[in-house]
């Protein structure tokens, strides 16, 4: 088993995530986008504390996942109510904390 | 030098001298109106204690021997820092005690004038309060025994005389008169205080003891600057050329300060100070010789704006600009020269101080009309007024047996013995006095009444009259007494140093000369203003008259050479301040300012742009990284 | 510095106003004459722990420094919290804890007053000022530059409130440019003072912030000029010395009179007494290297805010220029190195505060009799209607050029003799200074107090009884002051010898020597 497999998968996850980030307009593609980049790093650590045979890794993917988790919780809420109050889930609409 | 004495019996209420009128002072200017009623008897009594003092203090050192007249009372350290020390000391030599004499008996005098001349002034409760002021600063700048203490006394007496000379304060022109004196005699100041500094630094103290115990030491080019500098102080004070100009302005206060304060006594400050500094102009002959310079230029301006004004108090104030003059040259003079310096000082007090007071009492007939060519015909009116005005007029004049023929003399006779130059100079204003003073004479007293229509003369007051007569006794025989019996000469000797001259011409020659000069003087003046009709308007005059009536351009010439080219800079630099020095600050602030109004623009809230950028970040992170690691 | 006192005098004294003001905030807001009284009740503590703290001062001993206090702080960075005062910081104290019951009472209706433009409650201006105190005894009595920077910093929190919600027209303005500019000169300083910390860690092993450490490091002088530059723009900013004065004019001509009192009276004495507590003594080398730079700058102040304070129409903005040039004697006397000179600064410094404290609250009772304007030509004559508010501003005026007599006059002296010492030229040009103030300072006397009364000044009130009691105890002061300086000169002096002595200078002996009994002999 190469562990260079899994970094190449997570690389390819985490540039699939991110270019769902950049170009879905719908506020939920673009979440769950950040939730595939998020994971594919869970990958890469995963992947890494196996091959530091230690434990790190596992720790921080953890930590990764719980973070996640509450990132989620906030996140959804927040779209939930802009589109309660917009009627619409596009990211580019709400733009009123420029300038 | 003489050996100082430590104070002790009457000696010892030496700072109550001054303490007596300045707590008259500040009962009256703090107490506020209770003091209005019995404020002015007051501010009278303490200096006429003073003067009692002060002669008591006579009586005591004439009991002493010569060299044992010095009286030193050390009361405290006053300002010291590493090796500077100046103690708050009094000094009492036979010097100090002609000064203290005159300025408590002439400042009584005065005092006692002013009850009557002042009685209707609302403020004249304020009025005697600044008398006492100035007549505590004046005795504390004769009783110093070191230059800086001495210092707080001549600022003192400045600021008596801005208070003064601005006493009718609602007259714009008293207000800037006011400041106009002030500001002209901190010019002298600089002076004085660069003096102190030379002093300190060459000498490490600025006592008289210390510095005039140590000038052998110092070089010439030293003693030189000195004595420039305490020249330039003496300028300011005793209004001599080039600072001359605000005297005649000053003539806007009352009439009694014009007589304490602009005749009799501050602005002889400044003969005192170079009288007293004599151990260094004795050692700098440059600085002796400028002293001589512009004694005889002032001589000679006082004298000619004096033959041109028609304020009878201006035209006195111009007179003082020259007797001052005389004495400027006297002390310049060299141990020759001091002890007649202070003689012409202590004579013109007396009489200069009659005359002036003589001419409020005009005035105080005439309803305050100080224009000379609205008085005439007075002599009948006011006898008293008119019999002191002539015998004090003599007395300028330097008439024989009068004071100031003895003073003015002496001073004529030690000019000669330096240089004939000089000698002649004084015989000549000696001449341009007469006639001056005989023109006032004849347009206040002879002539046709010219009076404006509601004027009705009468004679002043006792109160204001036997003022004017003990001046004019002491106008009489103050000379003589001095001369004669107080032997002024071995008096003053040993502070001041004295040398018996030796003439050319012979001594009665010369008096005769002096006196031919100045009748024919007279004789002019009183052709001219006796004789003939005086027109009620001033004439269009010679040129020389013009520029006399002009104060000789003095006023013209400080405004192009020193106000204007100040306002000039100071309205430079205000525009320079906010258009360059506060505009580098508010435009840094604006380009900052500016400069993230063009940053936020980057912030446009979509947020995948805002994704973008991260991950243009992180790539160029990731890229950096990876080179670093290559290389 | 292990002498520890028993009881924490300067650290109770600093607790004092900050307590008070926390008092005061706590108030209700109902009760504004109630945080007036306890605001002034605290203020009037303060003073009197200060005069039994300046009472045990012990003036004649060999320790420069008193009332030493002393603990970690934060040991890994080498602070501590260590106050103690020399003559210098005494005095300032002193004059601290004088003016700010003064301003107080000063300044007792200036928030509630119908045309006053302030913005925050009454009770909030009080206690600002009490916080205030507390920081100006902690920049005073603080031995450790950390401790030093902290209140230095702080000081700008209530003056910005002070000016920004309770001043005039232009108080915004005036209010961030204030703090902008010396948070500017903060930054500047703070990286100095951690360059300090790592230079001290080289040379000694342990980096430390305590003064008494540091002035004993031998920097080496590259350094030294470099690190000397950033608490020196802090100071100069704070002083304020020209050209970095632009922010004072504004601050002071949109600040309350108390406001200004402590902004130019107090906080601005911080820069030149940082100047002689922090750059002389611990950089000596830098400081002589700067010293004709600085001398220029301070002798071109003197004249610039003269010059430009003759050119006003405004009455505060021309005192503010005044005390421009004041600072430029301040500034000169101690960077010329002579203990005349320095201890000449250090007396200036008292009789600026007071006669700062004088114009400015004469003029703002002037000012609030005509509906706050500060406009020269608004006023005229008022010398008729209201002499004793004249006879302050005279007196004011006087003490403002220095007149002989006032403890003004002896400060300004001994900076020019001082002066003139060292360098003869830059004294004698110095002096003239003299001139130009007076010009200027009896000219807005003549302009506003003479002459015949304006249009709608003819029934104004003369002082009231406050108003006199605020000003009756300055001028008693200057005038003590001027005739018996021994109180201040007894104290500083010994801190300036210090002073002189860390920096290794000495004063030029007078050229002729005062013991003429020996030299008599050598002469032939």
């Amino acid at each position: 088993m190469n562990p260079s497999n899994y970094i190449i998968l997570s690389a390819l996850l985490f540039g699939i995530g991110a270019t769902g980030v950049l170009v879905r307009r719908n506020a939920i593609v673009v979440f769950m986008s950040v939730e595939l980049m998020l994971n594919a790093s869970n990958l890469a650590f995963v992947a890494f504390a196996r091959m530091h045979g230690n434990l790190d890794g596992q720790v921080v993917a953890f930590f990764v996942m719980v973070v996640a988790a509450a990132e989620v919780v906030v996140g959804l809420a927040i779209i939930v109510q802009i589109f309660r109050s917009r009627r619409s889930a596009s990211i580019d609409e709400p733009n009123l904390l420029k300038y | 030098m003489q050996e100082l004495m430590p104070a002790t019996g009457v000696f010892s209420l030496l700072w109550l001298l001054i303490a007596l009128p300045l707590a008259g002072s500040a009962i009256l200017l703090l107490g506020g109106r209770m003091t209005n009623k019995w404020g002015p008897y007051l501010a009278v009594s303490t200096i006429v204690i003073d003067a009692l003092l002060a002669i008591w203090m006579l009586v005591e050192m004439m009991g002493q021997g010569a060299e044992e007249r010095t009286f030193n009372d050390n009361i405290y350290s006053w300002v010291f820092a590493g090796t500077f020390k100046v103690d708050m000391a009094f000094q009492l030599d036979q010097l100090s005690m002609v000064f203290v004499l005159l300025i408590t008996i002439v400042g009584a005098l005065i005092h006692i004038y002013s009850l009557g001349y002042m009685s209707h002034d609302p403020d004249r409760r304020k009025f005697f309060g600044f008398l006492n002021l100035f007549v505590a600063a004046m005795l504390l700048l004769v009783l110093a025994n070191n230059y800086l203490l001495m210092y707080v006394g001549w600022e003192g007496v400045g600021l008596a005389s801005y208070l003064l000379i601005g006493f009718w304060q609602y007259k714009p022109s008293a207000a800037a008169a006011a400041k106009k004196a002030f500001i002209i005699n901190r010019v002298g100041d600089v002076g004085l205080s660069l003096a102190i500094m030379v002093m300190f630094v060459t000498f490490g103290s600025v006592s008289f003891e210390d510095v005039f115990g140590s000038t052998g030491q110092a070089s010439e080019g030293t003693l030189t600057a000195i004595g420039l500098l305490l020249l330039l102080a003496a300028c300011g004070k005793s209004a001599q050329f080039p600072l001359q100009a605000w005297l005649l302005d000053a003539m806007e206060g009352p009439t009694p300060v014009s007589a304490l304060i602009h005749a009799a006594t501050m602005v002889t400050a400044g003969v005192y100070l170079i009288t007293r500094s004599n151990a260094i102009f004795d050692a700098a002959a440059w600085a002796a010789t400028a002293v001589v310079v512009i004694g005889v230029i002032t001589m000679f301006m006082g004298a000619i704006i004096g033959c041109a004004k028609d304020d009878i108090k201006k035209s006195l104030a111009g007179s003082t600009m020259s007797q001052i003059g005389y004495m400027v040259i006297a002390a310049g003079l060299g141990p020759v020269g001091y002890v007649f310096a202070i003689f012409h000082l202590l004579t013109h007090g007396v009489f200069k101080a009659g005359l002036f007071l003589g001419a409020g009492s005009v005035m105080h007939a005439m309803k305050d009309n100080v224009n000379m060519r609205r008085y005439g015909a007075l002599r009948a009116l006011m006898v008293v007024t008119f019999g002191t005005f002539l015998v004090c007029t003599l007395s300028i004049m330097g008439i024989p047996p009068f004071s100031g023929f003895w003073s003015k003399d002496s001073i004529v006779h030690a000019a000669f013995e330096s240089s004939n130059l000089v000698g002649i100079c004084t015989v000549l204003a000696a001449g341009i006095t007469g006639f001056y003073m005989t023109r006032m004479v004849a347009m206040t007293f002879y002539g046709k009444a010219r009076w404006e229509d509601d004027a009705h003369p009468h004679e002043s007051p006792a109160v204001m009259t036997i003022p004017l007569i003990i001046l004019a006794i002491g106008a009489t025989f103050l000379g003589m007494a001095l001369l004669f019996w107080g032997n002024i000469e071995t008096w003053l000797e040993p502070v001041v140093g004295f040398e018996e001259g030796h003439v050319a011409i012979p001594e009665l020659l010369l008096m005769a000369i002096t006196l031919a000069v100045v009748l024919i003087g007279a004789a002019i003046g009183w052709i001219q203003y006796a004789r003939r009709e005086v027109p009620v308007t001033e004439p269009h005059g010679n040129l020389l008259t013009r520029a006399a009536r002009a104060e000789l351009y003095g006023n013209e010439i400080n405004d192009v050479l020193v106000v204007h080219p100040s306002f000039w800079l100071s309205r430079f630099l205000v525009w320079f301040d906010n258009a360059w020095v506060d505009g580098f600050v508010n435009s840094s602030a604006a380009a900052v300012g500016g400069l993230s109004g063009r940053m936020r623009k980057y912030q446009t809230g979509f947020i995948r742009s805002y994704a973008l950028s991260m991950l243009g970040g992180a790539i160029l992170v990731v890229v950096a990284l990876v080179l670093v690691r290559l290389s | 510095m292990t002498f520890v006192n028993d009881f924490p005098w300067l650290t109770v004294l600093a607790l004092i106003p900050l307590v008070g003001s926390f008092v005061v905030v706590l108030l209700p807001k109902s009760m504004p004459q109630l945080a007036k009284q306890v605001a002034l009740a605290i203020s009037l503590l303060v003073l009197a722990l200060t005069i039994v703290i300046a009472l045990r001062f012990d003036g004649s001993s060999e320790l420069p420094f008193q009332f030493i206090e002393y603990h970690e702080w934060i040991p890994a960075f080498g602070i501590t919290y260590s106050l103690g005062i020399d003559g210098i910081g005494l005095v300032l104290i002193a004059l601290s804890a004088i003016l700010v019951p003064l301003t107080i009472v000063a300044g007792w209706n200036d928030v509630e007053e119908p045309n006053s433009e302030s913005v925050g409650s009454v009770k909030g201006y009080f206690a600002l000022i009490l916080a205030l105190e507390t920081l100006m005894i902690g920049v005073f009595a603080a031995t450790d530059v950390f401790l030093f920077y902290v209140c230095f910093e702080a000081m700008l929190i209530p003056v910005y409130f002070m000016i920004g919600r309770y001043g005039g027209p232009n108080r915004s303005y005036a209010a961030m440019k204030f703090l902008i500019y010396s948070l500017l000169g903060g930054l500047f300083m703070l990286a100095s003072m951690i360059g300090l910390f790592v230079v001290s860690g080289q040379i000694t092993g342990v980096g430390t912030f305590n003064w008494f450490q540091l002035v004993g490091l031998d920097i080496d002088p590259t350094t030294q000029k470099l690190l000397f530059l950033g608490f020196f723009f802090a100071f100069a900013i704070k002083a304020p010395l020209w050209p970095f004065h632009t922010w004072l004019p504004d601050a002071a001509s949109a600040a309350k009179p108390g406001t200004a009192v402590l902004l130019i009276g107090v906080l601005d004495k911080v820069g030149t007494f940082g100047m002689i507590r922090y750059c002389l003594p611990i950089f000596p080398a830098a400081s002589e290297f700067y010293a004709p730079l600085i001398i220029g700058m301070a002798l071109v102040g003197i004249f610039y805010g003269a010059f430009v304070a003759l050119g006003q129409n405004d009455m505060k903005r021309l005192f503010a220029y005044s005390s421009m040039s004041h600072f430029g004697f301040i500034v000169l006397g101690i960077f010329v190195f002579t203990t005349i000179g320095i201890s000449g600064s250090v007396v200036y410094m008292v009789a600026h505060g007071l006669s700062t404290a004088a114009i400015f609250l004469t003029a703002g009772f002037l000012m609030q009799r005509r509906r706050g304007s500060s406009l020269i030509s608004d006023y005229s004559g008022v010398n008729k209607p209201a002499p004793v508010l004249a006879g302050f501003f005279l007196f004011a005026a006087l003490s403002s050029l220095a007149l002989p007599g006032l403890v003004s006059f002896i400060g300004e002296f001994m900076v020019l003799l001082g002066t003139f010492q060292r360098y003869m030229w830059v004294g004698g040009i110095a002096t003239l200074g003299i001139v130009i103030t007076a010009a200027y300072v009896l000219r807005v006397y003549q302009k506003s107090m003479t002459g015949s009364v304006s249009e709608g000044l003819a029934s104004i009130k003369d002082l009231g009884k406050r108003e006199i009691s605020v000003l009756v105890p300055i001028a008693a002061l200057t005038i003590f002051l001027g005739l018996y300086p021994a109180p201040v000169l007894n104290v500083v002096n010994p801190a300036v010898e210090t002073v002189m002595s860390i920096i290794g200078q000495t004063d030029p002996p007078p050229t002729v020597g005062l013991t003429s009994t020996s030299s008599e002999g050598t002469q032939p």
